[in-house]
C-alpha cells in the first residue's frame, strides 16, 4: 500500500512449478484463497438475506417463528449449518490474512505460509464446532415437539 | 525467482487525478474495520446460540429469541451485526459484479437489486429488533419466554 515506486519487486523464496507455469498467481495457494474467499463471501451473503427474512418472523407470531425454525432442526438442515459454519470460519481467517498481507510486509512475503495457518486455524475451530452441534442435531428432542 | 511488473495497464491508478473523497478507499477501510469487528460479533452470535445453550439449535424457539432480544445488550449485539454484515456482504457482491459483469446495463440492474436488498433487509431487521412484543397478549402462553407469566 504505501510503495510509492510504479514497480514492486518481491523476493519469492519458494518458487513452485505448476501446470499454470508462465503466470505470476495462477493455481497456487494465493489464487485458492482467493476462489474460496469469493465463494464463501457468496453463499454466506445469499444465506444473510434469508437469516434476516426468517428472524423477522419473531414479528408476526410465535408459531410463525417456530414454523420456520422448525426447518433448521432437520438433520439434513443441520449438516449444512456445519458447512456455513465452516464457510464463516474460512471467511473470517482468510480476511484476517489478507488484512496483514496488506499491512506488513513480511506477512505479503509469508502469504503462503498464511494460508496454510488459516487453514489449521479452520480446522481447530471447526473440531471445536462440530461435535457439540452435530451431537445437538441428531439428539432426540426431549418433550417431543 | 523474482516477480516485477514494470507498468501494468490497469484502469484504475492508485493515484487519480480525480478530486474529492476517495470512495473507493473508504469502502476498502470499511471491509477490513467491519470484518474484524463482525468476526467477534459473529462468532459470539454462534457460540451462543449453538455452542453455549444447552440444546444447541434445537433449543432455539421465539422463548428462546425473544427473551434474547428483550435485553438491550443483545438488541445492539444484533443490530450492530445486521447494519456490518448486510453492508460487508452487499459490498463485497458489488466487487464481484464490477469484475464480472461487463454489460452496463446488466450491472446496473444487479447493482440497484443488491442495493434495494441491502436498504430492505436493514429496515425490516432494525425496525423489528426494537419494535417486537417478546409476550404478545394473544399468544399461547406455552410459546414464550418464562417471564411473560410474571407481567
Amino acid at each position: 500500500m504505501s510503495e510509492t515506486s510504479s514497480s514492486l519487486t518481491l523476493p519469492d523464496p519458494t518458487p513452485r512449478k505448476t501446470s499454470f507455469s508462465g503466470t505470476l498467481y495462477r493455481g497456487n495457494e494465493g489464487m485458492w484463497s482467493w476462489v474460496l474467499h469469493r465463494i464463501t463471501g457468496v453463499a454466506i451473503y445469499f444465506f444473510l438475506l434469508v437469516h434476516v427474512l426468517d428472524t423477522a418472523l419473531i414479528r408476526v407470531s410465535p408459531e410463525a417463528y417456530n414454523g420456520v425454525m422448525a426447518a433448521y432442526k432437520n438433520p439434513i438442515m443441520g449438516l449444512g449449518e456445519t458447512v456455513l459454519v465452516g464457510a464463516v470460519v474460512l471467511h473470517a481467517m482468510n480476511g484476517l490474512r489478507i488484512i496483514l498481507v496488506d499491512v506488513w510486509p513480511w506477512a505479503t512475503r509469508n502469504q503462503r505460509l498464511l494460508f496454510w495457518i488459516v487453514m489449521g486455524l479452520v480446522a481447530a475451530l471447526m473440531l471445536y464446532f462440530t461435535p457439540t452441534h452435530l451431537i445437538n442435531v441428531f439428539s432426540p428432542v426431549e418433550g417431543g415437539h | 525467482m523474482t516477480a516485477t511488473i514494470e507498468n501494468p495497464n490497469y484502469a484504475y491508478p492508485a493515484r487519480s487525478k480525480r478530486r474529492g473523497p476517495n470512495l473507493e478507499k473508504a469502502g476498502w477501510i470499511f471491509m477490513r474495520v467491519s470484518g474484524v469487528v463482525l468476526i467477534v460479533l459473529i462468532f459470539g452470535h454462534l457460540a451462543y446460540n449453538l455452542l453455549w445453550t444447552p440444546g444447541g439449535i434445537h433449543a432455539i424457539d421465539f422463548g428462546f429469541v425473544g427473551g434474547k432480544l428483550a435485553d438491550p445488550f443483545w438488541q445492539w449485539w444484533d443490530v450492530l451485526m445486521l447494519w456490518l454484515a448486510i453492508l460487508h456482504g452487499s459490498n463485497g457482491m458489488r466487487t464481484i459484479v464490477n469484475d464480472y459483469v461487463h454489460k452496463p446495463r446488466i450491472r446496473q440492474v444487479a447493482l440497484g437489486a443488491i442495493a434495494v436488498a441491502a436498504v430492505l433487509l436493514i429496515a425490516l431487521g432494525t425496525l423489528i429488533t426494537f419494535t417486537f412484543d417478546p409476550c404478545p397478549p394473544t399468544a399461547d402462553p406455552s410459546l414464550l419466554p418464562s417471564f411473560c407469566a410474571e407481567l
